[in-house]
Protein backbone atom coordinates (compact mmCIF):
# COMPACT_ATOMS: atom_id res chain seq x y z
CA UNK A 1 0.00 0.00 0.00
CA UNK A 2 1.54 3.58 -0.98
CA UNK A 3 0.79 6.59 1.02
CA UNK A 4 0.68 10.19 -0.67
CA UNK A 5 0.42 13.52 1.62
CA UNK A 6 -0.45 16.86 0.44
CA UNK A 7 1.05 18.89 -0.74
CA UNK A 8 1.71 16.42 -3.24
CA UNK A 9 5.39 16.31 -4.61
CA UNK A 10 5.78 15.63 -8.73
CA UNK A 11 8.57 12.64 -8.01
CA UNK A 12 5.74 11.13 -5.36
CA UNK A 13 2.77 10.97 -8.21
CA UNK A 14 5.49 9.83 -10.59
CA UNK A 15 6.48 6.81 -8.34
CA UNK A 16 2.89 5.49 -8.99
CA UNK A 17 1.58 2.52 -11.11
CA UNK A 18 -1.66 1.54 -12.87
CA UNK A 19 -3.48 -0.99 -10.42
CA UNK A 20 -1.46 0.16 -6.94
CA UNK A 21 -3.37 0.81 -4.16
CA UNK A 22 -2.80 3.73 -3.12
CA UNK A 23 -3.82 6.10 0.49
CA UNK A 24 -4.43 9.74 0.42
CA UNK A 25 -4.05 12.00 3.06
CA UNK A 26 -3.85 15.97 4.08
CA UNK A 27 -6.12 18.20 2.05
CA UNK A 28 -8.23 17.53 -0.96
CA UNK A 29 -10.95 20.42 -2.69
CA UNK A 30 -14.04 18.45 -4.34
CA UNK A 31 -15.30 19.35 -7.20
CA UNK A 32 -17.83 18.51 -10.00
CA UNK A 33 -19.36 19.68 -13.20
CA UNK A 34 -19.84 23.41 -12.06
CA UNK A 35 -16.15 23.41 -11.54
CA UNK A 36 -14.47 22.23 -13.92
CA UNK A 37 -16.43 24.25 -16.03
CA UNK A 38 -15.62 27.17 -14.57
CA UNK A 39 -12.13 26.45 -13.94
CA UNK A 40 -12.06 25.73 -18.07
CA UNK A 41 -13.52 28.99 -18.71
CA UNK A 42 -11.11 30.68 -16.38
CA UNK A 43 -13.03 31.20 -13.44
CA UNK A 44 -10.56 31.76 -10.31
CA UNK A 45 -10.85 30.35 -7.30
CA UNK A 46 -9.63 31.31 -3.79
CA UNK A 47 -7.28 27.96 -3.02
CA UNK A 48 -4.74 27.45 -4.55
CA UNK A 49 -4.77 24.12 -6.55
CA UNK A 50 -1.18 24.01 -7.23
CA UNK A 51 0.16 20.40 -6.02
CA UNK A 52 -3.20 19.85 -4.82
CA UNK A 53 -5.98 17.17 -5.76
CA UNK A 54 -9.42 17.52 -6.79
CA UNK A 55 -12.36 15.20 -5.85
CA UNK A 56 -15.05 14.50 -7.75
CA UNK A 57 -17.59 14.25 -5.35
CA UNK A 58 -20.45 15.73 -4.26
CA UNK A 59 -20.89 15.28 -0.34
CA UNK A 60 -23.99 15.24 1.78
CA UNK A 61 -22.94 17.58 3.89
CA UNK A 62 -25.27 18.64 7.42
CA UNK A 63 -24.47 22.06 9.54
CA UNK A 64 -23.31 21.48 12.93
CA UNK A 65 -22.29 24.07 14.99
CA UNK A 66 -20.35 26.55 13.34
CA UNK A 67 -19.24 24.54 10.43
CA UNK A 68 -20.65 21.57 8.44
CA UNK A 69 -20.45 17.78 9.00
CA UNK A 70 -19.62 15.02 6.25
CA UNK A 71 -22.37 12.51 6.15
CA UNK A 72 -21.53 11.13 2.77
CA UNK A 73 -18.26 11.67 0.23
CA UNK A 74 -18.57 9.09 -2.35
CA UNK A 75 -16.82 9.44 -5.83
CA UNK A 76 -18.81 10.52 -8.93
CA UNK A 77 -18.49 9.62 -12.45
CA UNK A 78 -14.84 11.22 -13.86
CA UNK A 79 -15.98 11.10 -17.64
CA UNK A 80 -18.24 14.19 -17.35
CA UNK A 81 -15.44 16.21 -16.73
CA UNK A 82 -13.12 15.10 -19.50
CA UNK A 83 -14.56 17.55 -21.94
CA UNK A 84 -12.22 20.23 -19.34
CA UNK A 85 -9.71 18.23 -17.30
CA UNK A 86 -6.55 18.18 -19.28
CA UNK A 87 -6.79 22.02 -19.23
CA UNK A 88 -7.64 22.17 -15.45
CA UNK A 89 -4.55 19.87 -15.38
CA UNK A 90 -2.18 22.30 -17.40
CA UNK A 91 -3.54 25.39 -15.89
CA UNK A 92 -4.09 24.56 -12.14
CA UNK A 93 -0.84 22.75 -11.64
CA UNK A 94 -3.30 19.65 -10.53
CA UNK A 95 -0.95 16.44 -8.96
CA UNK A 96 -4.39 14.43 -7.92
CA UNK A 97 -7.82 13.34 -9.42
CA UNK A 98 -9.84 11.54 -7.29
CA UNK A 99 -12.72 9.71 -9.05
CA UNK A 100 -14.81 6.79 -10.27
CA UNK A 101 -15.17 4.85 -13.66
CA UNK A 102 -12.06 6.28 -15.80
CA UNK A 103 -11.51 9.01 -17.82
CA UNK A 104 -10.35 9.33 -21.48
CA UNK A 105 -6.96 9.68 -23.68
CA UNK A 106 -7.12 14.04 -22.98
CA UNK A 107 -6.62 12.99 -19.46
CA UNK A 108 -4.64 10.57 -19.84
CA UNK A 109 -2.41 12.72 -22.18
CA UNK A 110 -2.35 15.53 -19.60
CA UNK A 111 -1.10 13.01 -16.55
CA UNK A 112 1.61 11.98 -17.68
CA UNK A 113 2.98 15.63 -19.70
CA UNK A 114 2.22 17.53 -16.67
CA UNK A 115 2.59 14.47 -13.63
CA UNK A 116 -0.61 14.06 -12.58
CA UNK A 117 -2.66 11.02 -11.37
CA UNK A 118 -5.85 9.28 -11.39
CA UNK A 119 -6.97 7.83 -8.59
CA UNK A 120 -9.95 5.42 -8.43
CA UNK A 121 -12.09 5.48 -5.24
CA UNK A 122 -15.10 3.12 -4.69
CA UNK A 123 -17.69 4.10 -6.19
CA UNK A 124 -21.06 4.57 -3.73
CA UNK A 125 -19.41 3.64 -0.85
CA UNK A 126 -20.18 7.33 0.89
CA UNK A 127 -20.65 6.27 3.98
CA UNK A 128 -17.32 3.98 4.21
CA UNK A 129 -15.47 7.02 2.62
CA UNK A 130 -16.99 10.01 4.67
CA UNK A 131 -15.38 8.18 7.69
CA UNK A 132 -11.83 9.11 5.80
CA UNK A 133 -12.98 13.01 6.40
CA UNK A 134 -11.28 14.25 9.56
CA UNK A 135 -12.81 17.86 9.25
CA UNK A 136 -14.28 20.47 6.35
CA UNK A 137 -11.59 22.83 6.40
CA UNK A 138 -13.41 25.27 4.12
CA UNK A 139 -16.10 25.73 1.17
CA UNK A 140 -16.14 28.21 -1.73
CA UNK A 141 -18.39 28.92 -4.31
CA UNK A 142 -21.36 27.50 -2.17
CA UNK A 143 -23.93 30.14 -2.70
CA UNK A 144 -23.18 30.48 -6.02
CA UNK A 145 -23.08 26.48 -6.74
CA UNK A 146 -25.31 25.20 -4.04
CA UNK A 147 -24.01 22.19 -1.91
CA UNK A 148 -23.44 19.30 -3.59
CA UNK A 149 -21.36 21.52 -6.90
CA UNK A 150 -19.29 23.46 -4.08
CA UNK A 151 -15.92 22.96 -3.71
CA UNK A 152 -15.48 21.60 -0.46
CA UNK A 153 -11.62 21.68 1.32
CA UNK A 154 -11.48 18.74 3.45
CA UNK A 155 -8.87 17.42 5.35
CA UNK A 156 -8.77 13.22 4.50
CA UNK A 157 -6.65 10.70 6.55
CA UNK A 158 -5.95 7.45 4.62
CA UNK A 159 -8.44 7.87 1.44
CA UNK A 160 -8.50 4.51 -0.01
CA UNK A 161 -7.65 4.23 -4.41
CA UNK A 162 -6.12 2.10 -7.05
CA UNK A 163 -4.31 4.42 -9.53
CA UNK A 164 -6.11 4.73 -12.83
CA UNK A 165 -4.23 6.50 -14.97
CA UNK A 166 0.00 7.00 -14.10
CA UNK A 167 2.56 9.56 -15.71
CA UNK A 168 3.95 7.02 -17.89
CA UNK A 169 0.47 7.00 -20.05
CA UNK A 170 -1.53 3.57 -18.82
CA UNK A 171 -4.88 3.70 -18.19
CA UNK A 172 -6.04 0.57 -16.17
CA UNK A 173 -9.98 1.29 -17.77
CA UNK A 174 -8.92 1.60 -21.15
CA UNK A 175 -7.20 -2.35 -21.21
CA UNK A 176 -10.40 -2.92 -19.90
CA UNK A 177 -12.40 -1.47 -21.99
CA UNK A 178 -10.02 -3.21 -25.01
CA UNK A 179 -10.54 -6.25 -23.53
CA UNK A 180 -14.29 -6.69 -23.01
CA UNK A 181 -14.75 -5.32 -26.48
CA UNK A 182 -13.35 -8.47 -28.00
CA UNK A 183 -15.20 -10.24 -25.35
CA UNK A 184 -18.63 -9.02 -26.75
CA UNK A 185 -18.30 -9.14 -30.27
CA UNK A 186 -17.60 -12.85 -29.54
CA UNK A 187 -20.54 -13.42 -28.02
CA UNK A 188 -22.36 -11.28 -30.53
CA UNK A 189 -21.00 -13.28 -33.32
CA UNK A 190 -22.18 -17.16 -31.99
CA UNK A 191 -25.70 -15.90 -31.44
CA UNK B 1 -52.09 7.60 9.86
CA UNK B 2 -49.88 10.30 9.06
CA UNK B 3 -48.17 9.18 5.69
CA UNK B 4 -45.52 12.08 5.33
CA UNK B 5 -44.19 10.56 8.46
CA UNK B 6 -44.55 6.89 6.93
CA UNK B 7 -42.86 7.80 3.66
CA UNK B 8 -39.62 9.85 5.55
CA UNK B 9 -38.99 6.25 7.32
CA UNK B 10 -39.39 4.52 4.24
CA UNK B 11 -36.68 7.44 2.68
CA UNK B 12 -33.91 6.55 5.66
CA UNK B 13 -34.86 3.19 5.02
CA UNK B 14 -34.13 2.94 1.39
CA UNK B 15 -31.40 5.16 1.63
CA UNK B 16 -29.30 3.74 4.34
CA UNK B 17 -30.49 0.06 3.86
CA UNK B 18 -29.24 -1.78 1.01
CA UNK B 19 -32.03 -4.98 0.41
CA UNK B 20 -31.14 -8.15 1.64
CA UNK B 21 -30.45 -10.11 -1.74
CA UNK B 22 -28.34 -7.47 -3.20
CA UNK B 23 -26.41 -7.09 -0.46
CA UNK B 24 -25.66 -11.25 -0.27
CA UNK B 25 -25.13 -10.83 -4.06
CA UNK B 26 -22.21 -8.87 -3.37
CA UNK B 27 -20.92 -11.00 -0.72
CA UNK B 28 -21.34 -13.87 -3.10
CA UNK B 29 -19.45 -11.98 -6.02
CA UNK B 30 -16.57 -10.85 -3.63
CA UNK B 31 -15.84 -14.36 -2.81
CA UNK B 32 -16.24 -15.60 -6.68
CA UNK B 33 -13.38 -12.97 -7.68
CA UNK B 34 -9.59 -13.68 -7.10
CA UNK B 35 -8.68 -13.03 -3.58
CA UNK B 36 -6.65 -9.91 -2.98
CA UNK B 37 -7.78 -8.47 -6.83
CA UNK B 38 -9.00 -5.17 -7.03
CA UNK B 39 -12.52 -6.76 -7.92
CA UNK B 40 -12.47 -8.94 -4.37
CA UNK B 41 -11.38 -5.31 -2.40
CA UNK B 42 -13.96 -3.44 -3.81
CA UNK B 43 -16.84 -5.67 -3.73
CA UNK B 44 -15.95 -6.16 0.06
CA UNK B 45 -15.54 -2.59 0.63
CA UNK B 46 -18.96 -2.23 -0.91
CA UNK B 47 -20.56 -4.98 1.99
CA UNK B 48 -18.67 -3.28 4.35
CA UNK B 49 -20.10 0.30 3.26
CA UNK B 50 -23.55 -1.35 3.11
CA UNK B 51 -23.08 -2.42 7.01
CA UNK B 52 -21.71 1.14 8.36
CA UNK B 53 -24.56 3.14 6.25
CA UNK B 54 -27.54 1.26 8.17
CA UNK B 55 -25.95 1.27 11.27
CA UNK B 56 -25.45 5.28 11.25
CA UNK B 57 -28.53 5.82 8.83
CA UNK B 58 -26.46 8.01 6.54
CA UNK B 59 -27.17 7.32 2.80
CA UNK B 60 -25.33 4.45 1.16
CA UNK B 61 -24.26 6.40 -1.46
CA UNK B 62 -23.74 10.49 -1.49
CA UNK B 63 -25.99 10.51 -4.77
CA UNK B 64 -29.41 9.93 -3.17
CA UNK B 65 -30.94 10.06 -6.97
CA UNK B 66 -34.24 10.49 -8.63
CA UNK B 67 -37.26 9.72 -5.72
CA UNK B 68 -39.73 7.21 -8.10
CA UNK B 69 -42.56 6.39 -5.45
CA UNK B 70 -44.37 3.69 -7.46
CA UNK B 71 -48.25 3.81 -5.37
CA UNK B 72 -51.01 0.92 -5.69
CA UNK B 73 -54.47 2.29 -4.30
CA UNK B 74 -57.87 1.83 -4.54
CA UNK B 75 -59.94 2.66 -7.10
CA UNK B 76 -61.01 6.11 -6.42
CA UNK B 77 -58.56 7.45 -4.41
CA UNK B 78 -57.29 10.81 -4.40
CA UNK B 79 -54.17 10.44 -4.82
CA UNK B 80 -52.49 14.02 -4.40
CA UNK B 81 -52.82 13.42 -0.27
CA UNK B 82 -50.32 11.09 -1.28
CA UNK B 83 -48.51 13.43 -3.37
CA UNK B 84 -48.58 15.96 -1.03
CA UNK B 85 -47.27 13.50 1.68
CA UNK B 86 -43.88 12.52 -0.82
CA UNK B 87 -43.35 15.99 -1.31
CA UNK B 88 -43.24 16.71 3.06
CA UNK B 89 -41.59 13.71 3.23
CA UNK B 90 -38.64 14.65 1.01
CA UNK B 91 -38.16 18.33 2.75
CA UNK B 92 -37.93 15.86 5.82
CA UNK B 93 -35.53 13.73 4.76
CA UNK B 94 -32.87 16.35 3.10
CA UNK B 95 -33.14 18.28 6.46
CA UNK B 96 -31.90 15.01 8.16
CA UNK B 97 -29.57 14.13 5.99
CA UNK B 98 -30.89 11.58 4.56
CA UNK B 99 -31.00 13.17 1.15
CA UNK B 100 -28.58 15.16 -0.69
CA UNK B 101 -29.60 18.35 -2.12
CA UNK B 102 -29.66 16.71 -5.17
CA UNK B 103 -32.25 19.14 -7.51
CA UNK B 104 -31.03 21.55 -9.66
CA UNK B 105 -33.13 24.18 -11.51
CA UNK B 106 -33.40 22.77 -15.18
CA UNK B 107 -32.68 25.90 -16.73
CA UNK B 108 -30.29 27.95 -14.36
CA UNK B 109 -28.71 25.25 -12.81
CA UNK B 110 -29.77 26.97 -8.92
CA UNK B 111 -29.47 24.73 -6.22
CA UNK B 112 -33.18 23.59 -5.27
CA UNK B 113 -31.93 23.28 -1.59
CA UNK B 114 -35.73 21.69 0.00
CA UNK B 115 -35.60 18.80 -3.45
CA UNK B 116 -38.94 19.56 -3.91
CA UNK B 117 -40.51 21.08 -6.72
CA UNK B 118 -42.55 20.51 -10.05
CA UNK B 119 -42.48 16.77 -10.58
CA UNK B 120 -40.30 16.21 -7.88
CA UNK B 121 -40.22 13.64 -6.24
CA UNK B 122 -42.28 11.59 -9.04
CA UNK B 123 -45.17 9.47 -7.82
CA UNK B 124 -46.56 6.72 -10.11
CA UNK B 125 -49.81 5.49 -9.15
CA UNK B 126 -52.09 2.67 -10.29
CA UNK B 127 -55.76 2.69 -9.43
CA UNK B 128 -56.22 -0.99 -8.65
CA UNK B 129 -59.19 -3.09 -10.48
CA UNK B 130 -61.29 -4.87 -7.67
CA UNK B 131 -60.66 -8.41 -8.60
CA UNK B 132 -63.81 -11.34 -7.53
CA UNK B 133 -65.61 -8.30 -5.75
CA UNK B 134 -62.73 -7.90 -3.32
CA UNK B 135 -61.88 -4.49 -2.46
CA UNK B 136 -58.80 -3.86 -0.48
CA UNK B 137 -58.52 -0.65 1.00
CA UNK B 138 -54.45 -1.07 1.60
CA UNK B 139 -52.14 1.31 0.02
CA UNK B 140 -48.59 -0.28 -1.10
CA UNK B 141 -46.21 2.29 -1.85
CA UNK B 142 -42.16 1.11 -2.89
CA UNK B 143 -39.81 3.46 -3.81
CA UNK B 144 -36.81 3.60 -5.88
CA UNK B 145 -33.83 6.04 -5.59
CA UNK B 146 -31.44 5.65 -8.46
CA UNK B 147 -28.89 8.00 -9.04
CA UNK B 148 -27.58 10.16 -11.93
CA UNK B 149 -24.05 8.01 -12.50
CA UNK B 150 -26.28 5.02 -13.46
CA UNK B 151 -29.05 7.12 -14.98
CA UNK B 152 -27.00 8.41 -17.62
CA UNK B 153 -25.75 5.02 -18.84
CA UNK B 154 -29.29 3.98 -18.94
CA UNK B 155 -30.25 3.56 -22.76
CA UNK B 156 -33.33 3.08 -25.28
CA UNK B 157 -32.20 1.49 -28.82
CA UNK B 158 -34.97 1.33 -31.35
CA UNK B 159 -35.19 -1.76 -33.19
CA UNK B 160 -34.26 -3.14 -36.24
CA UNK B 161 -30.46 -1.19 -35.05
CA UNK B 162 -28.31 -2.19 -38.19
CA UNK B 163 -25.17 -1.75 -36.45
CA UNK B 164 -25.67 -3.82 -33.84
CA UNK B 165 -27.49 -6.27 -36.56
CA UNK B 166 -30.15 -6.24 -33.90
CA UNK B 167 -33.70 -7.36 -35.55
CA UNK B 168 -37.25 -7.26 -33.95
CA UNK B 169 -37.18 -10.79 -32.06
CA UNK B 170 -35.28 -11.61 -28.82
CA UNK B 171 -31.82 -12.13 -30.07
CA UNK B 172 -31.80 -8.40 -31.34
CA UNK B 173 -33.13 -7.59 -27.36
CA UNK B 174 -30.21 -9.86 -26.03
CA UNK B 175 -28.07 -7.91 -28.56
CA UNK B 176 -28.85 -4.61 -27.36
CA UNK B 177 -28.47 -5.35 -23.25
CA UNK B 178 -25.32 -6.57 -23.52
CA UNK B 179 -23.92 -3.79 -25.64
CA UNK B 180 -25.36 -1.56 -23.16
CA UNK B 181 -23.94 -2.86 -20.40
CA UNK B 182 -20.15 -2.84 -22.30
CA UNK B 183 -21.28 0.94 -22.82
CA UNK B 184 -21.63 1.51 -19.52
CA UNK B 185 -18.32 -0.16 -18.58
CA UNK B 186 -17.71 1.32 -14.93
CA UNK B 187 -19.18 4.42 -15.37
CA UNK B 188 -22.37 3.28 -13.84
CA UNK B 189 -20.70 1.57 -10.55
CA UNK B 190 -20.85 -1.88 -11.84
CA UNK B 191 -21.71 -4.33 -11.07
CA UNK B 192 -25.31 -3.26 -11.97
CA UNK B 193 -28.73 -4.41 -12.62
CA UNK B 194 -30.95 -3.90 -16.14
CA UNK B 195 -34.35 -3.19 -15.91
CA UNK B 196 -35.54 -3.76 -18.84
CA UNK B 197 -38.54 -3.21 -21.10
CA UNK B 198 -39.59 -4.28 -24.78
CA UNK B 199 -41.89 -2.39 -26.61
CA UNK B 200 -43.99 0.27 -25.26
CA UNK B 201 -43.53 3.88 -26.48
CA UNK B 202 -40.47 5.30 -25.31
CA UNK B 203 -41.97 7.50 -22.06
CA UNK B 204 -43.73 4.03 -21.10
CA UNK B 205 -40.99 2.12 -21.89
CA UNK B 206 -38.61 4.24 -19.69
CA UNK B 207 -41.47 3.80 -16.45
CA UNK B 208 -42.10 -0.38 -17.05
CA UNK B 209 -37.98 -0.62 -17.62
CA UNK B 210 -37.56 0.97 -14.19
CA UNK B 211 -40.28 -0.49 -12.09
CA UNK B 212 -38.67 -3.81 -13.06
CA UNK B 213 -35.73 -2.93 -11.08
CA UNK B 214 -38.07 -3.15 -7.69
CA UNK B 215 -37.72 -7.25 -8.50
CA UNK B 216 -35.93 -9.41 -6.19
CA UNK B 217 -32.63 -10.49 -7.50
CA UNK B 218 -34.06 -14.40 -7.77
CA UNK B 219 -37.36 -13.58 -9.36
CA UNK B 220 -37.65 -14.82 -12.82
CA UNK B 221 -39.83 -13.07 -15.69
CA UNK B 222 -43.09 -15.61 -15.82
CA UNK B 223 -42.69 -15.76 -19.20
CA UNK B 224 -40.36 -18.98 -20.13
CA UNK B 225 -38.81 -16.82 -23.38
CA UNK B 226 -38.03 -13.76 -21.29
CA UNK B 227 -36.94 -15.40 -18.03
CA UNK B 228 -34.36 -17.77 -20.34
CA UNK B 229 -33.48 -14.28 -22.06
CA UNK B 230 -32.39 -12.91 -18.30
CA UNK B 231 -30.69 -15.97 -17.54
CA UNK B 232 -28.80 -16.31 -20.63
CA UNK B 233 -27.91 -12.32 -20.38
CA UNK B 234 -26.85 -12.06 -16.60
CA UNK B 235 -24.58 -14.95 -17.46
CA UNK B 236 -23.11 -13.66 -20.95
CA UNK B 237 -22.79 -9.84 -19.38
CA UNK B 238 -21.00 -11.65 -17.11
CA UNK B 239 -17.65 -13.09 -19.15
CA UNK B 240 -17.06 -9.38 -20.31
CA UNK B 241 -14.72 -9.01 -17.75
CA UNK B 242 -15.54 -5.08 -17.20
CA UNK B 243 -16.06 -5.98 -13.01
CA UNK B 244 -16.68 -4.14 -10.61
CA UNK B 245 -16.36 -0.19 -11.28
CA UNK B 246 -14.68 -1.43 -14.59
CA UNK B 247 -11.38 -1.73 -13.54
CA UNK B 248 -11.76 -6.17 -14.50
CA UNK B 249 -13.15 -9.09 -13.08
CA UNK B 250 -15.70 -11.70 -13.20
CA UNK B 251 -18.98 -9.65 -11.83
CA UNK B 252 -20.38 -6.87 -14.02
CA UNK B 253 -23.97 -7.42 -13.70
CA UNK B 254 -26.22 -8.77 -10.37
CA UNK B 255 -29.42 -9.29 -12.71
CA UNK B 256 -31.36 -8.84 -15.40
CA UNK B 257 -35.24 -8.17 -15.05
CA UNK B 258 -37.40 -7.78 -18.56
CA UNK B 259 -41.09 -7.19 -19.12
CA UNK B 260 -42.97 -6.90 -22.41
CA UNK B 261 -45.62 -4.45 -23.18
CA UNK B 262 -47.86 -3.99 -26.63
CA UNK B 263 -46.16 -1.86 -28.81
CA UNK B 264 -47.16 -0.12 -32.27
CA UNK B 265 -46.44 -1.52 -35.53
CA UNK B 266 -44.03 0.44 -36.44
CA UNK B 267 -42.10 0.94 -33.37
CA UNK B 268 -39.64 -2.08 -31.40
CA UNK B 269 -37.74 -0.01 -28.49
CA UNK B 270 -35.97 -1.80 -25.91
CA UNK B 271 -35.55 0.37 -22.97
CA UNK B 272 -32.39 -0.14 -20.73
CA UNK B 273 -32.66 0.98 -17.26
CA UNK B 274 -29.29 0.91 -15.71
CA UNK B 275 -29.03 0.41 -11.83
CA UNK B 276 -25.50 0.96 -9.76
CA UNK B 277 -24.90 -1.69 -7.00
CA UNK B 278 -26.67 0.68 -4.91
CA UNK B 279 -29.98 -0.62 -5.69
CA UNK B 280 -32.37 1.51 -3.43
CA UNK B 281 -35.81 -0.30 -3.31
CA UNK B 282 -38.00 -0.38 -0.62
CA UNK B 283 -41.90 -0.23 0.15
CA UNK B 284 -44.38 -0.48 2.66
CA UNK B 285 -48.25 -1.35 2.75
CA UNK B 286 -50.89 0.12 4.89
CA UNK B 287 -54.02 -1.00 5.61
CA UNK B 288 -56.16 0.65 8.24
CA UNK B 289 -53.85 0.94 11.71
CA UNK B 290 -51.35 -2.11 10.09
CA UNK B 291 -48.05 -0.96 8.47
CA UNK B 292 -45.77 -3.72 7.24
CA UNK B 293 -42.48 -2.20 6.30
CA UNK B 294 -41.35 -4.46 2.77
CA UNK B 295 -38.58 -5.63 0.84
Amino acid sequence: MREIVYPFSEAAVRDLCVGEAVRVSGLIFTGRDRLHKYLAEGGAVPVALRDGGIYHCGPVVVPEGAGWRVVAAGPTTSVREEPYMAKVIAEHGLRVIIGKGGMGAATRTACQKYGCVYLQAAGGAAALLAQRVRRVAGVCLLEEFGATEALWQLEVEGLETVVGLDTCGASLFEEVQAASGAVLQRLLTSS
Amino acid sequence: MIWSEILAELIRRATSDLPADVEAALRTAAASEQPQSQAALFLTALTENAALARKKSVPMCQDTGTLNFFWSVPRGTDESVFEQAARAATERATREGWLRRNTLDGLTGRSIDSNVAEGCPVCHFEQRSESGGQRSEAVEVWLLQKGGGCENMSRQFSLPDDSLLAGRDLEGVRRCLLQAVWEAQGYGCAPGILGVCVGADRAEGFRVAKRQLLRTLDDSAAEPALAELERRVLAEANLLGVGPMGTGGNTTLLGVKVAARPRLPASYFVTVAYMCWACRRRGVRVCGDKVEWLG
